[in-house]
Parts: structure tokens; sequence; C-alpha cells
């Protein structure tokens, strides 16, 4: 590329920052508070819609001057609906606050914009150093992550390109438009960035085999299509900063000579199709992408695809089936679509985590980026820790970190005093690993070591009330609904799973079950033709591995350890414990399985309980009379007395 | 032309056809159902065409590699016949046999491989799952079998090789999934009546004309 278009590209995008940067002073410096309400699907589910109202009414109601600001998901769930107050006037720092409801809202408005008090009991800390309010960054769960990827999520208006660039957005792509495509495909691959959809594969790798693979109509296609029961963080990214994986996308199709992107995003994610296609309307407005990017001579058009939500079309061959109009199938590789892709011509798919992560590659160099995480898995994991969690919700950590310090030192542990059990990661294709695998590094390799996989990110924690068949029960039933049907190991061969660990969970467990479960799921991941049949009995083989004993216990004495399994629990009342008097259990019965003898004692018909478990919660905590047990004949047989 | 060692044996092959083909064509039986003669887009679905070569640590589909000068194949080591029952006993696990009534008897493809691996028509520790509807009539020409179809998808290549479009298409998805044609009322739009190429494609007589529900081509 001749200086003079340099030159061309450093201006057109020195206008830009320059106008970013003058609108953020602007904000910055206006002499009033600002309220930033986190604005994502999970904030809106939690309730910021109307947290957000309530801030509007309280303000137009008591004239009270100040700027809402939305911004996309800064990884809190546990805290949602999530606000940050900056109120300079008061003389004190942004606060971060937690689980704002509509009335805490109002609340907050009256005390802390009106007169200044910041009610300190629903604080969740301050966000930056002052001596008057603790910091968020003193806690585990703020200052024991490394933001990568994330680190603008939550802090721009995901709406608003100028924040992302204000914030040092889009100057990764205008410098790496002075630069050869061979000098950032090598930057990539000397940063080791391997593919975040979760098989790990070298992206730099990746991008060198499609810049030198035939074909005049190249493609990038960024993987949005999320699928994984519990996992939400390429939601989360494209709902909070798309412009940083538009950028990387940008900077990946310059790379490997592409000048047309796709966006692959499903259609079951309406607000990241929203946002989304608004930042590429506003890239493409600023010259940042279309026709001569920034005058430079790279032309680029991303385009939105919406996937109709097939788990399969995650994967690749079957994404490009998608696209190109047919049923979502996938096909035997090679060629791989960096060969063969899209239309037939060089194809590269990355996941969006793997393209948000290049910007900050080229930011800050490969050699930063390999000093975060592990050898060969540098950089950052990030996870949306699911389930039995004290703080749930998206961590970025370096890669390397060991399960324990995410699940117990960052996310708070289990709650209520529960045990833990088991972590599943890597959704429907990973695997439960128990207590004993809690000092397993995070990373590529020693996951698959283990038994498990880094899959996409999702990670569910589970307590000890959890039945470890149960959840294979779940994942097969959820893998065999998506199989396309294709080929014969995964159509029938995860039916036949799915089949007999019903059977378990029922009690009807046979002699031999167990065995063939590996066999068949052995040959299943042999013998399948695409990643999520060879995958798909990964949830068995490891629940088996590491808690074999509560299978036996399923099949031999049809018991539940966990008293999970419906078939196989009885409750009973504790005569005991049982205040007699009370008859909170019969009232809350749905199905009147319960009764009160003439002498007053309580009773469960055990032909009439459907097992809801709402007794247990009914029964005042000081008599705790309600027993749950398994197998079900443990539970004592109270005599109803036929009625006069 | 290719020079190649299957089971001890040196065939020769043209360069470029798989190596399914190639042992086929050399008098080697591979059990196969999926593959249709002289296609590049192998479908590699039935999963059954498996062989061991010389270099790789798992048993191959032999449709999806290209016959290679100097590989050395295995094509009935202990790891790929497990495969291949597994796969079989599957198939037949959601297959009404009742091959006294079926066109294809004799000459069925099931039947074939079922004497090849030594392996009876009924798997004895798969339960039987079987679709609630035995025959789909719905098409002008054609009736379909759901319980006999082994979702070869050969009956949906060969009719979008014979007319540009395919009629047929898989349906639905998972061990729902079913071959189906689209619904079309208009009955000229459709070649069916002079064509039948899906009939005398299938392995399994999953396929029969309405007019000769026998014919099997």
């Amino acid at each position: 590329m001749s200086p003079l278009n340099n030159e061309t590209v450093q201006k057109a995008f020195g206008v830009i920052r320059d106008e970013a940067k003058r609108r953020r002073d602007a904000f910055r410096e206006e002499p009033v508070p600002k309220i930033q309400i986190g604005m994502a699907t999970c904030g809106i589910a939690s309730g910021a819609l109307e947290t957000k109202n309530a801030f509007e009414e309280v303000l137009a109601e008591r004239k009270i001057e100040a700027h809402i600001r939305t911004v996309g998901c800064i990884g809190h769930c546990y805290a949602e609906p999530v606000v940050i107050m900056d109120h300079p006037e008061s003389g004190f720092p942004p606060i971060f606050y937690h689980n704002v409801t509509p009335g805490k809202a109002k609340m907050l408005a009256k005390s802390f914009l009106e007169e200044g008090d910041p009610l300190f009991e629903h604080v969740l800390g301050a966000m930056e150093e002052n001596d008057l309010v603790p910091q968020v960054l003193d806690f585990p769960r703020f200052n024991q992550e490394k933001r990568v990827v994330l680190e603008k999520c939550g802090r721009v208006d995901p709406e608003d390109i100028y924040e992302y660039i204000a914030d040092g957005g889009y100057e990764t792509l205008a410098k790496i438009l002075q630069l050869a495509p061979n000098e950032i495909i090598e930057e990539v691959q000397k940063s080791g960035l391997r593919g975040r959809g979760g098989a790990g594969f070298p992206t730099g790798r990746k991008w060198d085999l499609a810049r030198n693979a035939d074909g005049q109509h190249k493609t990038v296609i960024c993987n949005a299509d999320e699928g994984d029961p519990g996992a939400y963080m390429d939601r989360t990214l494209l709902e909070s900063n798309p412009h940083q994986v538009l950028e990387g996308m940008a900077i990946c199709a310059y790379a490997v000579g592409a000048q047309k992107a796709i966006v692959y995003v499903r259609a079951e994610y309406p607000l990241a199709v929203k946002i989304v296609t608004k930042a590429i309307g506003q890239a493409r407005e600023l010259g940042l992408l279309g026709e001569g990017v920034l005058g430079s001579s790279f032309d680029l058009e991303i385009d939105v695809f919406q996937g109709s939500g097939a788990f399969v079309c995650g994967e690749e061959t079957a994404l490009i089936q998608s696209i190109e109009g047919n049923r979502g199938m996938p096909r035997h590789r090679p060629p791989y679509p960096v060969q063969q892709g899209l239309g037939g011509q060089p194809t590269v798919i990355n996941n969006v985590k793997t393209l948000a992560s290049i910007p900050p590659i080229i930011e800050h160099g490969a050699t930063w980026f390999r000093a975060i995480g592990t050898e060969k898995s540098p950089g950052t994991a990030i996870f949306s820790v699911v389930g039995n969690i004290v703080h749930a919700g998206l961590v970025e950590i370096p890669m390397g970190v060991t399960l324990r310090t995410l699940i117990f030192d960052i996310c708070g542990g289990v709650p209520n005093k529960k045990k833990f059990k088991a972590v599943q990661i890597g959704g429907p294709s990973g695997g439960c690993l128990p207590e004993d695998f809690l000092d397993t590094p995070i990373d590529f390799d020693s996951l698959i070591q283990a038994g498990a996989m880094m899959g996409s990110g999702g990670m569910v924690v589970m307590d000890e009330d959890t039945c470890m068949v149960d959840v294979s029960r779940y994942f097969l039933d959820f893998t065999q609904k998506e199989s396309c049907g294709k080929c014969t190991f995964c159509r029938i061969g995860t039916h036949h799973l799915l089949n007999t660990l019903e059977r378990i969970t029922k009690g009807e467990g046979r002699d031999g079950d167990l065995e063939q479960l590996e066999t068949l799921s052995e040959d299943i991941k042999d013998g399948s033709l695409c990643g999520l049949g060879k995958t798909a009995p990964n949830p068995v083989l490891t629940s088996l591995r590491y808690f074999r004993d509560e299978y036996e216990a399923h099949v031999k004495e049809r018991r539940c350890p966990a008293r999970m399994c419906r078939t196989l629990t009885a409750f009973y009342i504790d005569l005991d414990k049982c205040a007699r008097g009370c008859d909170a259990c019969v009232g809350s019965c749905p199905v009147e399985a319960i009764f009160t003898t003439k002498d007053r004692k309580k009773g469960v018909d055990q032909s009439l309980c459907v097992k809801c478990g709402e007794c247990m919660v009914a029964c005042p905590a000081e008599y705790d009379a309600v027993m749950k047990v398994s197998p079900p004949d443990l539970a004592p047989i109270i005599e109803q007395a036929v009625d006069d | 032309m290719a020079k190649l060692l299957v089971d001890n044996k040196e065939i020769e092959a043209k360069e470029g056809i798989s190596l399914l083909q190639a042992c086929l064509d050399n008098g080697i039986y591979i059990p196969n159902l999926c593959h249709i003669h002289g296609t590049d887009n192998p479908s590699a679905s039935c999963r059954l065409c498996f062989v061991e070569i010389e270099g790789e640590d798992k048993p191959i589909p032999s449709c999806t590699v290209k016959a290679k000068d100097g590989i050395i194949v295995k094509t009935d080591t202990p790891s790929v016949r497990r495969l291949q029952c597994t796969a079989f006993k599957l198939l037949m696990s959601v297959h009404r046999v009742d091959c006294g009534h079926c066109p294809a008897n004799k000459k069925c493809e099931l039947q074939r491989i079922a004497k090849f691996l030594k392996v009876g028509l009924k798997p004895k520790y798969l339960e039987l799952h079987l679709k609630e509807t035995e025959v789909d009539e719905s098409n002008p020409f054609l009736d379909y079998y759901p319980n006999r179809c082994v979702l070869c998808g050969k009956c949906i290549a060969v009719c979008k090789d014979k007319h540009g479009r395919a009629f047929l298409t898989f349906a639905k998805r998972g061990l729902d999934a079913v071959v189906s044609s689209y619904g079309e009322k208009d009955v000229s739009n459709l070649p069916c009546g002079k064509c039948l190429a899906c009939i005398g494609i299938c392995p399994v007589g999953a396929i029969t004309s309405k007019d000769s529900p026998h014919q099997t081509a």
C-alpha cells in the first residue's frame, strides 16, 4: 500500500476519533448526575426495563436533572438489574448498585440525587478508589478477572459507535490497513490464539490456510449460533459490545482477502440481532465498512444472517448449508471450509469470542497476549458460570486458573451450605468433573485430559442434590432432539442412550445396562459424522467414569443417592418432629395426597403423591418434619382410617 | 493409476476415485448403503464402509478418502467390524423386519450386509423403535415406508441429478427424520410418473410406485 494511502487512512480515522472524543468529553463535562443501567438480555430479564422506567418517572416527577445511559452487560448476573450512579456533586465516587428494583430506583433517585445520601445498605461498591466507599475491585469477583475480550462490555453503550471509538475502538482497524495482510496473520499466529468455539484450532493457521486458498470470493463468518444449555457468552458480547466483534471481522477479512463477511446469529437472540444490525449500519455510515474502508482500497460488506435455531448449525459445514438455503446438515470434512466453504469458496468461520480477541491482540501485540494464560492456551477464557453458584454470571479469567479458584474464590462457591458435587463444562459436548478435579487448570488440553472439554464457555456448577444420571439424561435428551438425523450413530445411537438412561432414572435399569451404555457411547464417538455426534456421549462417559456408584445404586438398589429421580424417591412426615396441629403441608399439596388420621397423625398417600416437594417447602423450619427418602419403600406406612 | 494394498492384495484404481469405489470395483466388498457410484460428494451418512488405513489411528469411512497410491488398507479388523456391526444393529433397531412382504426381499442391501457381517436382522440388546406411520401415501406417484427407510439419501441425490432440483427432501430431525416430498398438489409439475429413479436406487425398498407397488426396478 502506498504511503499516500496510509495518510488517507490516518486522516480519515483521525476525524472520526476526534468527533468521538469530543462527544465523550461533552457528555462527561455536563454537570448532571449520570445513571447507567445494564440493559442486555440478562438485565432486561431481571427487570432492567422496569427499573429504567422507574428512574425516568421519578426524575420527571421530582424534576431532577440526570442522564440515563443504557449499556450492555457487565457480567454480574447475580446482581441484575445493575445500576451505576455517578453524582460528582455529592462528593461520592461512581457507585455500583445491585438488584435495583423499581422501588429501589425511586428511593435511590430521591436519597442520592436529591439529598446526597448514597444509601449504603444497597451499595455493592465504588467504581474507583476513594476514602468513603469500599471499591468493587477489592472483591475477588472483580479483581481476579482479567478482562481482554469483555473489557468494554457494560462500559460502552452498544448502540453508539462513538462510545466504542472514544474508548480506543477501531484504532486497530486503522492500524492494520497500513500493514500487509501476512504481517497481521503472522502476529495472530505468534499470539497463539486458539478458536474459542470449543475445538481450539489455532486461529492464525486457519487464516493462513484461507489466505493461501484459491478463490476470488472469500468470506468471513462470525459464528454466533450459540446453543449450549446455560451458555450465553456470545450473546452478551454481541449485545454489549458489537463493534469489537465487527472490528475483529474486518481485520480478519483484510488479512485473508475477503470482501464479504456474515454474522451468523440465531433468531432467538432478537436483541443481539437488532444491536449488531444497528452497529453495522453505524460503521458503514462512518466509512469503517463498505466500499473503500477509511479511504483505503479495502472493501468490506458485513451482513447479518439469522439462523433458525438448530443446534447443529453451530457446526461449520451445517452453518454453511443453512446460509445457502439448504437444510442445516453437516457434511464430511475435508474439504474444510477454509478450502471450500460458502459457495465453494474459501471461508473462515470463527467464534464471536475469537474475533473479539483480535483487536486487543493487534493493539497490544502478540507478546502481551502470550503473557496471559498458559503456554499452549494463551489468553483468557470466558465462562458463563451458572447453576448452584453464589455469584453467577460471565467471568473472564486467564487460562490456567484452576476450577477451584474460579468456582470458589471468584464465584463464591455453592450456596445454601450445600456440598459441591460436580461441574459440567462444555455443554452437551463436555463432561462432568467431580471434586477431585477441582485443581485442574482451565485450558484446552487439561480439560480434554480430564474427560471434559473447553467448549464454548458454558459451565454449570452442581451441588449434592443433583443426580448425575439425571444430568446425563438431560443432556442426551437435548442432543438426540438436536441431531439432524443424517448419520446412523447420532440419529439412532443417541436415542438408545437416552432410552436406557430414562429407564435407569425410573428404576427400571437392568444388568448390563451400564456396560451397554459404555460400549455404545464409544461407538457413537468413533462412528459419527460430525462434532455433535462425536461428542454427544461425553456426558454419559464422564459421569459413568466418575460417578459410577450412582448409576449402580439406581440399577441395583433402585435408589437415587441424590433423591432427585421421582420414581425412586418418596416423601413422608416424621411424626416425632411434626407439630400435628399445623396443616401447612396439607394445604400445600396440589393433589391432596397428605391426610390427617383421627389421632392427628399426618401421612402421605404414596399412590397420589406426585413428589413435587411443596410440602417440604411449606413445613415450618422449626419442625422440618417432611422427609425425602430413596428408595421409596423406606417411607413408613401410615394407615389412613376409613371414614365411618 | 494408483496402486494400493487392500487386505494384502494389490489393487489398481483410477486416480481420484474413492477408496470404497476402488475396492468395490476390484471385487472387495465393503458394506455400504449411501454410496453412489461416481459421486464427488460422499454423503458419508450410513457409517458402514469403515476401513483401517495404515498411519491413521481410527477407522475411517472408505467413501471419504481417495484411492491414493501406496496406501495400505485393512477392511476386516476388529475395530472396523465393531463399528460396522453397531451401525448395522442401530439401523435394524428402527427397521420393520417383514421381508416376506417387502418388495426388496432377496435383493435388499440390509439382507446382504447381515449375511456378510454374520449379524441377525433383529438386534438382541436394542429395543425396537418404529415410527407410527407405516406408509406415507401423500405423494401422487410414490408411497414411502419410513420403517424400511435407512435415510441414506440416495433417492434425494438421484432426483436432484436427474431433474436439476430434488423433488424429495429430508424432513424432521433426529430419530423422527424421514424422506418427504414437498406436498406439491399440482401433479403436472412432478416428473415422477416417467422417472421413478428413486425407486430404482433405494437399497431397501422404502419407496414404491403407486401403479405397481412391487416394482423395485
